[in-house]
């Protein structure tokens, strides 16, 4: 870390200006985080009246629950399909934004406005366009003998949320994409285009490796945003159906601790998703010290 | 030259495509908003109707009595408020905490640093259980304060104040000690006035990341008095126990996303900034 060369005397001082800081973060984040782990090593009654320490065992009967392992797989595809959806339509708009054109701001803002969207609200929105009554898409679908309804079919379920939270996360990879894109030399594309590369070879072998740290970037930013953030998408549309469907594994944290009541199993869960995001974070944070000098 | 206005006009088509794909359901939205129920059961019109002022009026003032739910009127006033006390709230602490970390030294400086950081490794989803906890046993359940104070903390705002105070000249602050400036005075008169623009654009994301809330919301307010309008649409689509009422439901969700897509919209510069200030 970096340090200033002059500064103020005091000891009082700075601990009081951090104090509101270190007080929020140990009350609401540090205290709680560690309370998810002491309660994923005990097994307690519904009540959380009686408790008995058992070790890993709690780790031991999720990993071995299928309902547990099939959350994960869902969740897998489910980020993973946000992730790959989203970003792939970010960088075509990305490519197509930055050429020359007239009115090219105008597109660069209407494509950025859905950031303003709640990710609750992108699930709402897209649940209408595809109920099975009532919404446009089912409609659409129809003449090529889709029959869609999510509230009966799983797989259609998936999609749906997938869409959403894809949907959703357009605005941001588009506006990093473009930033991106600026960085590449014009230079490069030219002597390119001059010695006959065609536009999409010049994609291919220019501007997509040049992209590569955008896209790693953007693939964390992602993949954190699908595991986390996506729990008001799913919770707002399907509840986790139909089924299991779509109970991804943030989803089966609340379920199985609000809903369910099983306490120790829900921590046990919360622990896992702590290592995912943690190691997602310090991957990101690596990668932000090694690329980003200032 | 009839070549390259082919190329712009596939151009202009593709991108006209992307935003169509992109502001389709908004719109939507605001097609279904302005009709009846029984319009849209029977096959949704591409148009806006006549219903315009009609439904927004009931959801913004009446509710949906027959289901129990209040008007939207005070969950949008709840919003507000909540996404003010976060944003003022989290621009404010962060400052103050990295003005610590850049120009004092003290003991567990680097403890302290790592402590923030760890915020970043703890979002609410994964410690949902405990957090609520705490809530309940502070007694900040159905209250604004407990709908904002825990999403304050910040170790990206932080970051962020603390980037920019490094690349504030040492001089700067010399004179000010030269001309008898405590940190309190030199924070306030020079560093505040030197980010203001860093303040802007962190105030765009924040406002848009409080507004957007779900889950926590969700988790410490039963009482529905403190509904914040992103948790009442959910609950407005899951009052009905057959079809949910599409177009009260639709103009719920225009009303919900305006304020942060205007915020973005018209300072759509600070956001921009904002956006990779924060995530870098």
């Amino acid at each position: 870390m970096q340090d200033k060369r002059v500064i103020f005397p005091g000891l009082l001082v700075p601990l009081l200006l951090l104090a509101p800081q270190l007080a929020i973060t140990f009350v609401f984040f540090v205290w709680p985080g560690l309370q998810s782990i002491r309660s994923s090593l005990f097994e307690q009654d519904a009540f959380g009246l009686a408790e008995q320490f058992v070790g890993a065992a709690n780790f031991a009967r999720i990993l071995s629950d299928p309902a547990y392992l099939s959350s994960f797989w869902i969740t897998i595809i489910f980020a993973a399909g946000t992730t790959a959806l989203s970003m792939s339509i970010a960088l075509v708009l990305a490519v197509l934004a930055d050429r020359a054109v007239k009115g090219a701001s105008t597109y660069k803002l209407l494509i950025t406005l859905p950031y303003a969207v709640a990710p609750a609200i992108a699930g709402v929105l897209w649940w209408f366009l595809f109920n099975p009554t009532i919404g446009v898409l089912p409609r659409l679908l129809a003449p090529f003998g889709v029959v869609w309804n999510h509230f009966l079919n799983g797989q259609q379920a998936l999609i749906l949320v997938i869409i959403a939270s894809a949907w959703k996360q357009i605005s941001y990879n588009f506006l990093f994409y473009l930033a991106g894109l600026q960085t590449i030399p014009r230079g490069v594309l030219e002597a390119a285009e001059i010695d006959g590369a065609d536009g999409f070879a010049r994609f291919r072998l220019i501007v997509l490796p040049l992209l590569m740290p955008t896209t790693f970037f953007l693939s964390v930013i992602n993949l954190v945003y699908a595991f986390c953030d996506t729990f008001a998408v799913i919770h707002a549309t399907t509840s986790g159906g139909p089924g299991s469907a779509t109970t991804t594994l943030v989803y089966k944290v609340f379920r199985d601790g609000f809903e369910t009541l099983d306490l120790g199993g829900s921590a046990a869960q919360s622990v896992v998703l702590l290592v995912i995001v943690g190691a997602l974070t310090v991957a990101q944070f690596r990668y932000i010290e090694r690329n980003i000098h200032y | 030259m009839p070549q390259i206005s082919l190329r712009d006009a596939l151009l202009h088509a593709a991108l006209i495509g992307g935003v169509v794909l992109v502001t389709f359901p908004v719109y939507m939205a605001f097609v279904a908003s302005t009709h009846l129920l029984d319009q849209s059961l029977s096959g949704l019109p591409l148009l806006p109707g006549s219903r315009l002022i009609e439904n927004y009026t009931q959801v913004l003032f009446r509710g949906l009595r027959n289901y129990g739910l209040p008007p939207i009127g005070p969950m949008l006033m709840n919003s507000i408020i909540v996404a003010l006390a976060i944003t003022v709230g989290k621009i404010a602490v962060s400052i103050l905490s990295a003005f610590a970390i850049v120009y004092f030294r003290f003991p567990f400086r680097m403890l302290a640093f790592w402590l923030i950081f760890a915020t970043l490794m703890l979002p609410v989803e994964v410690r949902i259980l405990p957090t609520y906890e705490i809530v309940a046993n502070l007694g900040l359940l159905n209250s604004y304060t407990g709908l904002s104070l825990p999403l304050i903390a910040s170790a990206t705002a932080t970051f962020l104040f603390r980037q920019v105070f490094m690349t504030v000249p040492d001089e700067l602050m010399e004179a000010a000690r030269v001309d008898g400036a405590g940190p309190l005075r030199f924070l306030w008169s020079i560093l505040i006035p030197m980010s203001r623009t860093n303040i802007a654009a962190l105030f765009v994301v924040t406002f848009v990341y409080g507004w957007n809330q779900y889950l926590w919301p969700l988790l410490v307010t039963k009482d529905t008095g403190y509904y914040t309008v992103i948790m009442g649409i959910q609950r407005m689509a899951r009052a009905s126990d057959f079809e949910p009422q599409w177009h009260l439901v639709m103009a719920t969700v225009i009303l919900a996303l305006l304020p942060p897509l205007i915020v973005v919209g018209v300072m759509q510069r600070q956001f921009v900034k904002g956006l990779f200030d924060t995530d870098k």
